[in-house]
């Protein structure tokens, strides 16, 4: 069958199963965007590109299932590097196609020729620049693999004029579809090495003070049910990091919460006096570990990561397990099943006593919870915590939770309860201000069926606000709560607590711009929240909407810190607790 | 050792050997990841193997071997890298290749000549007063005669950057060991 180069394109894309797309269309693709006239690929039609490419993200993480997302070339294509940074971070499967300059103009400084491969090298898993019409079903198979599978990654594929443009000779290719792919180098590991998975057995029946530290890679390899089994199986509490939030639920006697900057001390400090630290698809982030020489110091490391890369690059594991997560710790439980089996038999114990270690654990929990306090006489401020607890409480369980980068992303995966896997969304690694709004847009056209709340701040709201207008036109009901503290919040809690409360740049106002008003322009509800009572009417109002999107501009307490905290490069035992404790934590 | 300032190569440095897919845009990966981490590569050499599929390309940097073992494993997460392998020095056989333009008037020409001799290199081009000497062997050697030359006064010179190969088992009683760790793609 003969095809020009964008026919086969959109036909290698529907080979990939991908029902819906996000992008905008310019000189360089515009061949391409001819034949998603006829397909029934869904297509998104974003106000930015980088909105594309965290609708594209929001929809992997939600789903599962790559994100793709397709713009021109040049300015198109350099709207989405900070998606596919993101992305890199976060180690989220997506698929960015980019339009290119014809092959004969490349190098040329043509009309918006930009050398995206060149500049998005190290944001990307992987890119190419196909160079023939009949590349394009094998290059696209190849991207969707790379993307997919291993550490999962955004792979940029850039695609010259010339050889998608009917009109033009080099566009024409005789269409396949490859039943393999053949990348020499590229074999990932999935199964973990049996020696050591009997290694990481042992040391587990050996730990008294054993802390299972889960990051998104459970969530990535889907082994939220395998990590439960093997918590249940040895009694191991389990600390969920920023990405792992719900891969674990709040709501199980074992689970520890976050831990890191802003994490609970009860997470923080298990980690800190453990003696086995079992790191699940976690990557020992700078904001975990804090001071990293002064990180856990009495804990052996068992670390499983499907990237080798992972093990041993901030700290030395005692045990180290590439693979797969869930292939890795289906082996573990059945070594430690095998263990106990033996040690039953023998008339042996499989294991030390934990009951002090977890007294400890649950002492410090009761000693050390969460809190704020919402006041509720006339004049008392709202505060940002209250408003996430009444979210939380009045929508349904499965709810979708999607945040931007700062204090309300902190407070959102503070005192949400995540019970269940793919329900927290947000910009972890490369903290990305302005996720949100298009990452909610995402997870909602994925799982149309749910509710999506989106968390934001004022600033970040202010950076991509106009995908509601998207929204608005798809049907695509997202709801936002912005938590309007008149600031660049976290920034000025820095300044206040290691600047001498000299804030510099992070005023924004309460009104400027009118949120509701705004709101309204783009299609959506818009409501404004300023006094605690109006706040659970108005999120049932929210929640009572499904056919356009809806905003609530809540007024909050622009005083309020995120506690607790571990300030930057000090140790993770100096936990601050609260304004009482002083800045430094000492 | 002026050698050493000369190849910048230390008595740590490490030799890569990196057996990458024959295709465009490699090398700029590779080399724009020990630039990202901040390492300086001394030398690199990059040629087409036996198999058209794939170039192997030598890296010789002077680094800690605990950040390297963090750009080897970055390498390998590179889709096109299919193999790298690390050299021991005192367990390779390296060499290298230069040609450099010495100044040789009448006076001198028979000095410089003679050098040429004692170092076994050759005289690829000859002009009134200047000679073209081209010389193989191991790297310090090339610095040794660089060195010399200097006296005569270089007026260009080239080096190719080193190439390596593990060296092969002599004596009968030593354990297996080729030399050359190979770091493999893992699984
Ligand atoms: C694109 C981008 N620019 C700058 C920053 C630095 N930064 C981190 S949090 C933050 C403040 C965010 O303000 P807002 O959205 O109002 O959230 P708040 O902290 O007030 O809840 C800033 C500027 C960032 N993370 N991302
Ligand atoms: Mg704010």
């Amino acid at each position: 069958m003969k095809l020009n180069g964008g026919q086969a394109l959109i036909k290698s894309l529907e080979m990939e199963g991908v029902e819906v797309m996000f992008g905008l269309p310019g000189g360089a693709i515009l061949p391409v965007y001819d034949p998603i006239i006829d397909s029934p690929i869904r297509h998104i039609l974003v106000r930015h590109e980088q909105g594309a490419g965290h609708m594209a993200e929001g929809y992997a993480h939600a789903t599962g299932r790559p994100g793709v997302a397709m713009v021109t070339s040049g300015p198109g294509a350099t709207n989405i590097v900070t998606p596919l940074a993101d992305a890199m971070m976060d180690s989220i499967p997506m698929v960015v196609i980019t339009g290119q300059v014809p092959s004969a103009a490349i190098g040329t400084d043509a009309f918006q020729e930009c050398d995206i491969i060149g500049v998005t090298r190290s944001v990307t898993k992987h890119n190419e620049l196909i160079t023939s019409a009949q590349d394009i079903p094998r290059v696209i198979h190849e991207a969707f693999h790379i993307a997919t599978t291993g550490r999962p990654g955004p792979v940029l594929v850039d695609i010259p004029k010339d050889i998608v443009d009917p009109n033009n000779p080099n566009s024409a290719m005789d269409w396949y579809w490859p039943d393999s792919v053949d990348l020499p180098g590229y074999k990932p590991t999935v199964k973990g090495h049996p020696r050591m998975i009997r290694e990481a057995a042992k040391l587990i029946s050996e730990a008294q003070r054993p802390v299972i530290y889960a990051g998104g890679g459970i969530l990535k390899a889907r082994a939220a049910e395998a990590l439960r089994e093997l918590a249940e199986l040895t009694g191991i509490s389990v600390v969920t990091t920023l990405m792992a939030r719900g891969a674990f639920p709040d709501s199980h006697p074992l689970c520890l919460g976050m831990p890191g900057m802003h994490g609970n001390y009860t997470a923080i400090t298990s980690m800190q006096q453990s003696d086995l630290l079992i790191a699940l698809g976690s990557r020992f982030d700078d904001r975990v570990t804090g001071k990293v020489g002064a990180f856990a110091p009495g804990a052996k490391i068992i670390h499983v990561d499907v990237d080798p890369a992972e093990l041993g690059k901030v700290r030395r594991p005692d045990v180290p397990i590439v693979g797969d997560c869930k292939a890795v710790i289906e082996e573990l439980i059945k070594e430690v099943r095998q263990l106990q089996a033996t040690a039953a038999e023998s008339g042996g114990i499989a294991q030390p006593d934990r009951a002090p270690w977890d007294a400890q654990l649950k002492q410090w929990q009761a000693q050390f919870p969460l809190h704020y306090d919402q006041g509720w006489n006339e004049g008392d401020a709202l505060k940002p915590q209250f408003c996430i607890e009444m979210l939380r409480d009045n929508s349904p369980e499965d709810t979708i939770v999607v945040s931007g980068v700062g204090q309300h992303q902190m407070w959102s995966s503070q005192f949400w309860r995540f019970n269940h896997p793919y329900t927290w969304i947000n910009s972890g690694g490369l903290g990305t201000m302005g996720f949100a709004v298009p990452a909610a847009v995402g997870a909602k056209v994925g799982m149309p069926g749910r509710t999506v709340w989106a968390i934001d701040g004022d600033g970040c709201f202010q950076m991509t606000a106009q995908e509601l207008v998207t929204a608005s036109a798809e049907r695509i009901p997202v709801k936002v709560a912005i938590l309007n503290n008149a600031y660049l919040g976290m920034v000025r809690q820095w300044q206040e607590l290691f600047y001498e409360e000299r804030y510099s740049e992070v005023y924004l106002s309460p009104d400027l711009p009118d949120y509701k008003m705004w709101a309204e322009a783009m299609g959506c509800v818009g409501m404004r929240v300023e006094h605690p009572d109006e706040v659970v009417p108005a999120i049932e109002k929210a929640n009572s909407i499904d056919d356009r999107p809806v905003v609530i501009d809540f007024r909050v307490d622009w005083t309020e810190k995120v506690y607790p905290m571990v300030a930057a490069g000090t140790s993770n035992d100096n936990v601050i607790l609260g304004p009482e404790m002083g800045e430094g934590g000492h | 050792m002026a050698g050493t300032a000369a190849t910048g190569a230390g008595p740590r440095h490490h030799i890569l050997t990196v057996l990458v897919e024959n295709k465009a845009g490699v090398l700029a990966r590779v080399s724009s990841l020990f630039a990202r981490r901040g390492f300086n590569i001394y030398s690199l050499a990059v040629a087409p193997t036996d198999d058209e599929r794939f170039s192997r390309i030598t890296i010789v940097v002077d680094v800690e071997s605990s950040p390297l073992e963090q750009v080897t494993k970055q390498l390998f997460k590179l889709i096109n890298v299919v193999k790298i392998s690390e050299l021991d020095p005192a367990d390779a056989v390296e060499r290298e290749m230069m040609m450099v333009t010495v100044n040789a008037e009448p006076g001198t020409r028979g000095q410089v000549i003679e050098l040429v001799d004692v170092f076994q290199g050759r005289i690829v081009d000859v002009g009134h007063s200047e000679l073209t000497v081209e010389l193989a062997g191991p790297p310090s050697k090339l610095d040794d005669f660089e060195d010399l030359m200097r006296a005569y006064g270089i007026s260009a010179l080239q080096r190719t950057g080193r190439v390596a190969l593990p060296r092969l088992e002599r004596q009968a009683q030593r354990l297996p060991n080729t030399g050359i760790r190979s770091l493999g793609k893992v699984g």
